[in-house]
């Protein structure tokens, strides 16, 4: 952390607590040693290079098994996350919008959504929510996301364009309205008009209770979703943290001087 | 909206207190099969002559068949040989001490049952707890009985319809399978002992889905059920045929055949959900299910559709076909045959088209898991006089971890140059993206992989009337415990 981003902070109630985490794929160390502390209300944006292990972040914090944690702890709002399955992970409260949703045959959109949002509720022992109930809040985030309902007669994520599956993760998330939500590479595959309508969807979801963890490549997101933070990530280790100037820095720069400039000093967030 | 799932519990629930089995209570016959036993069960039903002479027929038939060793061997399935002279083959069922009640059953046993929506009654009739009638053949019990006879709709056990309606049965009987037919279908016509019996007369749509609850209950026995079928001209019938068995150590053997013949105009709707005992975990126990299901679309524009879900069995050889002799006749089979643990199946369909225009769809769904092996073996033969025949086939597998096996044999057989055939077909794993993204939002592995498959297999279940479905999707759920993780 950085002084800049310890002061900015004004209720500091931590949500996530990442400390020293190394990630291996197959033998080999992608993550080497990460710590962050997010706390609820902020919004950080992991950014860097391709390879840098943005995405291996993502999917270690949602809990995909092929990724083996080799050293370092992660506790979300108290508990430990690494000893979490997805499911467990999901009904606790971490959302992930995936960088690549899949298409499943056979299984509507609305049928698949309130199934989720129930074995959530069921698990939190909240009581399961009726179609009756969950079709006008539904309707609500369809609304919000600027999405005709019928597409949600289809197949999950079967025959929609790379824009409507973007939208579509981010009306999920509306609709389970996660603890914090992780959003891999959102921006990837979107134009200009898909993407101020996923932003617009984020923004309004963007909670004194609920922290976000945007991980994207280039600035331009950034412009919708502007950031508490903004940490780079280059080769398994966060060189640099800073405020949402950061990353027009980069967008500057480029993340090879960056780079550059962080091998020649020891990366601030060890 | 539960309406028909309750007429399913209760048409079970009724069969279970009364029927044929205060007739039978005291008899058995010794195992083994002869002519004297033969002779024995046709006197106990108290058939007339024609019957006897039929059973016997297709009594002489099968020991010819099996003393050339004929048992079918060409299906994909592997089980050991079967002794014909152990079974029993009419049966009143032992007085074993049993359980003296549900506590005593196996917590898992309970679990199932609870996650089906069995209710409570006939889970003790499947645990064979507290009974005071077993049953090893099960009568129809017919509910709503009085509005269907004011249309003319006959619907009775084969048994009744044998005294009530000796005409139908004669005429009938043996015209889509003759007892000539097979192995097992010369088995059956010799010993079968009860089933169910629909007409549905000239122009009579038939206004409730009828159903009928098939359970083996006994040890040591075997099921040999007989249905027929017969829409007449212009005549409607949805008919739908439910199965589950308790759990015992040893195979049993079901060999049943179903007939249905559709005359002009008529079309019959036949669903099948079957869940007899699948064996245990290890491949220990479970059912043959060697069925010879056939229908007949005698007459013009007539039509007959076969659906059917298979969850069940240790052994499934079982191929629901058509017969499509009348002109513009169409048949249809929609399948979904899960194996998972020890199960294999070898299932499919014929579709024989004679008349012109003709016109057939299947529509196959195999999921394999565990160390299941399913195997489609679907015939499409389109003979000379079927002009502008058309068949379309779909067939595609579901594989669920990497010890299980799908397997396609696709026979298509067309002498008539102006015949259109489609045929389209896909393997699958379930992928680990897909699963984890399920996860992800909150469901569990094994809900996840449910979720997936019933997805896969929606094709099939929007066929079943929607009470079935939900039964359908329950069971494959069930059924697929522990594939996974």
């Amino acid at each position: 952390m950085t002084e800049l981003a310890m002061q900015k902070r004004k209720e500091p109630m931590s949500l996530l607590e990442i400390r020293n985490l190394h990630v291996a794929v197959g033998g080999h160390e992608i993550l080497k040693g990460i710590d962050l502390q997010v706390n609820a209300g902020e919004v950080h944006s992991i950014m860097g290079p391709n390879g840098s292990g943005k995405s291996t972040l993502a999917q270690v914090l949602s809990r995909r098994e092929a990724y083996q944690v080799t050293a370092g702890a992660v506790s979300f709002h108290g508990k430990d996350l690494l000893a979490m399955k997805p499911e467990e992970a999901a009904c606790e409260g971490v959302f992930m919008a995936f960088q690549y949703p899949v298409e499943i045959p056979g299984i509507g959109n609305t049928y698949f959504l309130r199934s989720a949002l129930n074995a959530i509720r069921k698990y939190r022992g909240e009581e399961q929510m009726d179609a009756i109930d969950f079709l006008p809040m539904f309707r609500e985030k369809l609304q919000l996301l600027e999405m005709d309902e019928k597409l949600m007669n289809r197949s999950l994520n079967e025959g929609f364009s790379g824009g409507e599956k973007k939208r579509n993760e981010i009306l999920q998330m509306a609709v389970l309205e996660p603890k914090f939500a992780i959003l891999d590479e959102t921006d990837s595959g979107l134009d200009i008009d898909a993407l101020r309508i996923v932003a617009k969807g984020v923004n309004a979801m963007r909670r004194p209770d609920r922290a976000m963890l945007v991980v994207t490549h280039y600035q331009r997101l950034l412009n919708y979703i502007v950031p508490d933070f903004v940490h780079v990530l280059v080769d398994g280790r966060i060189v640099r943290s800073g405020g949402a100037e950061l990353a027009l820095e980069l967008e500057e720069r480029g993340y090879g001087r960056i780079e550059g400039e962080a091998r020649q000093t020891a990366p601030v967030s060890a | 909206m539960n309406t028909n799932v309750d007429t399913i519990r209760n048409l079970a629930e009724r069969d279970y207190k009364w029927g044929f089995v205060t007739d039978i209570e005291d008899e058995r016959v010794p195992q083994g099969l002869n002519e004297e036993i033969i002779r024995v069960i046709s006197a106990k039903k108290r058939e007339p002559e024609f019957m006897l002479d039929w059973r016997l027929k297709a009594y002489r038939h099968w020991e010819s068949l099996e003393k050339a060793q004929a048992e079918p061997k060409w299906a994909n399935i592997k089980y050991g040989p079967i002794d014909y002279q152990a079974i029993v083959y009419y049966s009143a069922p032992k007085q074993k001490p049993g359980l003296k009640s549900l506590d005593e059953l196996d917590p898992e046993i309970l679990r199932t049952y609870e996650k089906l929506g069995i209710p409570l009654a006939e889970q003790k009739m499947l645990a064979g707890v507290a009974v005071d009638a077993v049953f090893d053949s099960v009568s129809v019990a017919t509910t709503f009985k009085e509005k269907l006879a004011e249309l003319g709709v006959i619907f009775c056990s084969f048994s009744e319809a044998v005294q009530k309606h000796p005409e139908l049965v004669k005429k009938y009987l043996g015209s889509v399978v003759p007892h000539t037919d097979n192995f097992f279908a010369a088995l059956n016509a010799a010993v079968f002992t009860d089933g169910s019996f629909v007409y549905v007369p000239k122009g009579v749509r038939c206004p409730l889905e009828l159903s009928t609850y098939f359970r083996i209950n006994a040890a040591e026995t075997g099921q040999f059920e007989r249905t027929l079928i017969v829409a007449d001209e212009g005549a409607y019938v949805s008919y739908l045929e439910g199965c589950t068995a308790p759990i015992r150590d040893e195979n049993q053997l079901h060999a049943a055949v179903v007939e249905l013949v559709a005359l002009d105009n008529a079309q019959i709707k036949y669903s099948t959900v079957q869940n007899w005992y699948p064996g245990d975990k290890q491949g220990r126990g479970g059912i043959y299910n060697f069925v010879t299901k056939r229908g007949k679309c005698q007459g013009m524009n007539s039509k007959i559709s076969w659906t059917q879900v298979e969850t069940g069995s240790a052994i499934t050889w079982k191929y629901p076909s058509c017969i499509l002799q009348g002109d513009n006749s169409a048949g249809e089979f929609y399948s979904v045959a899960l194996t998972n643990n020890y199960q294999q199946a070898d299932t499919g369909t014929k579709m024989i088209h004679l008349g012109k225009n003709t016109t057939s769809t299947i529509v196959s769904k195999g999921i394999s898991a565990g160390h299941g092996q399913n195997t489609y073996r679907g015939m499409v033969k389109i003979l000379k006089g079927a002009a502008g025949a058309r068949n379309y086939t779909q067939c595609d597998s579901l594989l669920i971890g990497d010890k299980c096996g799908a397997h396609t044999f696709p026979y298509i057989e067309v002498k008539n140059s102006t015949a259109h055939m489609e045929h389209e077909a896909s393997t699958s794993k379930i992928g680990e993206d897909q699963l984890f993204y399920l996860q992800q939002r909150g469901l569990k592995m094994e809900d996840a992989v449910s979720m997936i498959v019933n997805g896969f297999c929606k094709q099939v279940f929007r066929e079943l009337p929607m009470e079935f479905a939900v039964e359908a999707q329950k069971l494959l759920g069930v059924s697929l415990e522990g594939s996974v993780g």
